[in-house]
């Protein structure tokens, strides 16, 4: 498969980029819903329109009502929404809680994917338990009761995590806190009694929670694929979720470069155009290909997941890492050719580097993953 | 796509018959490749089986056209063979810088009687080439070019000196920028093809901080270049005085090659293969860089076959090599300097038979060329910014 977006792809990327553009544009976003201190931090009005537009439902199965896209056509959405920083629940629910739920039974399915696929419902997906990533390590434990399970323990980083009209939790079922297996996958309910949440704003102006489950009594059905081996489709989960993010920094970080070329070719200063200074010339021209090399690797990441390759996981964590520099350098440039102008809430610049320290944290950052590549290496 | 299949099901079973297990080692020493040409030997008898294996099937050109000594293979086929040979390690049989650079100038701008006379040489490793490009004064502004050839009628009289040139002492032609109009900077250089044995030609290698001499000096002292080699065979690629238009399309593909965009190595990761060579344990820090490292090399082998499957279908920005091989040049020296720290004491051994005479420290200092040669990496990058970024006055 060339590494390039075939003729539908680029058709969907050509409506993604017009949609977001207008309907997610950061004035009509981002900015509005955080100047009202949104309690969700996103629009529920944008999630109706796209799932109109067909994004809610990409990954989704035809038999499920979705479009039965790939994490390809996933990924060109989640470009756009990166470029236009459109808050919305896309990467959690429509990647991530969509991964797992295709590894639900069919009644679990019929109850959710509706919801997902008309933009009523918003999901969640609860996994960290502290302030870093380490989903090798899961302790919040769901203990046999009746015939359900009992779940105690805490979650962090749960983004849209008080929006979210389920949360998919990872829980240990069994084993140590450590052991990869003995991991079971929730299908948790807004209104389960004992569910807690503590919901705050972050950086970006998104919105999640630091999520408490204190003996939340769940069904047998609640379950998500196996007892005990939830751990694969966690991974499936983890990797969709790590592609997914690095897909939305990509988009990050190219909105922040291209505005930032933008200014350099009107600001003067000294007489000149600012883009004509060779220090800022050569910086600029290394930026764009570092943001050229993290796309590519975002794309052939994508590209494995959907292949159902053995290196995907390797390529999904090299793609987050190699986006977690590439877009972190685009926004800290930004700021810095920008100069004062960029320190100011005004100007948008400022926006595009909050949202990429959310994103660059969100799923493991670039040393979690940078780790993993070297393990999964064999070093 | 099923065709596809029987075309790598046929490949993998041709090279299973044809790749003799020698050749499929990793390259070690300078010896280990073969460059053709009017007084070459081979090593072993491996290395000609495999070289004369692949000249009859087309193989050490396979995308160039049957009747010029290719294997006439698409840009599908090339890369699954491609695949096939990185599948198994084979070495490429036969390499020369008329496969890499004058061949597809040939290609792009050539008669039909040159492609059909030079293409087949180049092919059939018969005629070992080099490139006459770099002056003494002319380095990153190669436009600024000297090396002068007065018009003789049938014939120019050329006198100057080039630098750089790669293997000059071992090539038996050149491809030669020669300036042939003294008014006109950009429309006063022609791409002359002559013979390193006309007399007036000279070489001197240049000793290198590797300890290697793969560059030389050349010298020309009146020496007659025929603009004619017969029939449909002009001595110059494209027209007289419009020399550098073919000038710059070879960079592009120079830049392309020194990138490593389609190299396999140049995308592998090295820290799982170093920490072995420690014996299993580095200072975590020095861990923490090679992750790092294998990060953006692997990441660079996506952008890499990214690059080419969009030349392919001519949708790579004509600049795009630039950036290639900034990006990847800069990362080879990473790499090399990753090497040295990990090998410690060991890598600094500059002759002793343990380490191949040195082949560390030689290597690592033999990539500080890579960010010069073909345009510096500050020329590059100078490039991406006038010609993709649209910066002005770059």
């Amino acid at each position: 498969m060339p590494l390039y977006h075939d003729d539908d792809q680029a058709m969907l990327a050509e409506t993604a980029q017009q949609f977001m553009g207008d309907e997610g544009a950061i004035g009509k976003q981002l900015r509005h819903w955080r100047d009202r201190e949104c309690k969700d931090g996103f629009g529920h009005d944008l999630w109706k329109q796209m799932a109109e537009m067909g994004f809610t439902g990409i990954i989704v199965p035809e038999a499920d009502g979705g479009l039965g896209m790939g994490h390809v056509e996933a990924g060109i959405v989640l470009e756009e929404i990166g470029r236009n920083l459109t808050p919305s629940p896309f990467l959690t629910s429509s990647v991530m809680a969509a991964t797992a739920l295709a590894a639900a039974n069919e009644d679990a399915r019929g109850r959710w994917l509706p919801g997902l696929v008309s933009g009523d419902s918003v999901f969640a997906v609860a996994i960290d338990e502290g302030p870093k990533h380490r989903p090798e390590r899961i302790a919040t434990k769901a203990e046999r009761s009746g015939n359900g399970f009992k779940l105690s323990g805490k979650k962090d980083f749960v983004v849209q995590g008080a929006s979210a009209d389920m949360i998919v939790v990872a829980a240990r079922t069994s084993g140590a806190d450590d052991d990869e297996q003995g991991v079971t996958l929730f299908a948790v309910p807004k209104d389960a009694a004992g569910l807690g949440h503590n919901s705050v704003r972050l950086v970006d102006s998104s919105m999640a929670s630091h999520l408490t489950l204190d003996g939340v009594e769940l069904d047998g059905d609640a379950v998500i694929g196996e007892v005990d081996g939830g751990r694969e489709v966690l991974n499936r989960v983890l990797d969709a979720g790590r592609v997914g993010a690095a897909a939305e920094a990509v988009g990050v970080a190219r909105g922040s470069m291209d505005m930032t070329i933008d200014y350099l070719k009107q600001r003067k200063q000294f007489g000149k155009l600012i883009g004509e200074f060779q220090a800022l010339q050569h910086r600029a021209a290394h930026l764009y290909s570092e943001v050229e090399i993290a796309r590519a690797v975002v794309i052939k990441a994508q590209q494995l997941l959907d292949a159902g390759a053995e290196n995907a996981s390797l390529m999904a964590s090299v793609a987050k890492a190699k986006v977690g520099k590439a877009a972190g350098l685009a926004v800290k440039e930004g700021v810095q050719m920008h100069g004062g102008i960029g320190m100011t809430d005004e100007y948008d610049i400022g926006l595009y580097m909050k949202r990429d320290r959310a994103l660059a944290e969100f799923m493991g950052d670039v040393y979690y993953h940078a780790d993993r590549v070297a393990r999964m290496s064999g070093y | 796509m099923a065709d596809l299949d029987a075309f790598r099901a046929e490949t993998r079973a041709w090279l299973e018959a044809n790749c003799p297990p020698e050749m499929r080692q990793p390259v070690r020493d300078e010896d280990d490749v073969y460059w053709g040409g009017r007084n070459a030997t081979f090593k072993n008898d491996a290395q000609k089986a495999w070289f004369e294996a692949c000249r009859d099937k087309g193989f050490t050109v396979p995308a160039w056209p049957k009747e010029y000594g290719g294997a006439g293979l698409s840009p599908a086929e090339a890369k699954v063979l491609r695949e096939e040979m990185a599948r198994i390690g084979a070495r490429p049989p036969l390499s020369s810088f008329g496969i890499w650079m004058l061949g597809p100038a040939l290609l792009q701008f050539g008669t039909e009687g040159q492609k059909k006379h030079f293409l087949n040489q180049i092919a059939r490793g018969e005629i070992r080439w080099c490139q006459g490009y770099s002056e003494p004064g002319s380095g990153s502004d190669l436009v600024s070019l000297q090396t002068f050839g007065e018009d003789k009628g049938d014939h120019w009289v050329v006198n100057g000196s080039k630098i750089w040139t790669s293997y000059a002492d071992k090539a038996d032609w050149i491809f030669c920028l020669v300036r042939t109009d003294k008014t006109n900077k950009y429309q006063g250089i022609t791409f002359m093809l002559y013979d390193m044995a006309s007399p007036g030609v000279s070489t001197k290698p240049i000793l290198l901080i590797s300890g290697n001499s793969p560059f030389c000096e050349t010298f020309f002292d009146d020496v007659k270049v025929p603009k004619s080699y017969g029939e449909d065979i002009p001595g110059y690629v494209g027209e007289i005085n419009r020399g550098w238009d073919v000038a710059k399309y070879l960079l592009g593909h120079e830049r392309e090659m020194i990138s490593g965009a389609d190299s396999s190595e140049r995308g592998a990761g090295i820290g799982a293969s170093l920490t072995r060579q420690a014996g299993g344990e580095l200072d975590p820090i020095l861990r923490a860089e090679l992750a790092m490292f294998d990060v953006d090399a692997l990441a660079f082998s996506a952008m890499g076959e990214k690059f080419l499957d969009e030349v392919k279908v001519g949708k790579a920005h004509p600049a795009y090599s630039n950036m290639m091989k900034y990006a990847g040049t800069e990362l080879n020296k990473r790499r090399h300097e990753l090497v040295m720290s990990a090998g410690g004491s060991t890598a600094l051994e500059w002759d002793s038979e343990e380490t191949r005479g040195g082949a560390a420290p030689r290597a690592w200092l033999r990539t500080k060329a890579n960010s010069i040669e073909g345009g510096t990496s500050e020329v590059m990058l100078g490039v991406v910014a006038k010609r993709i970024l649209e910066l002005p006055g770059a």
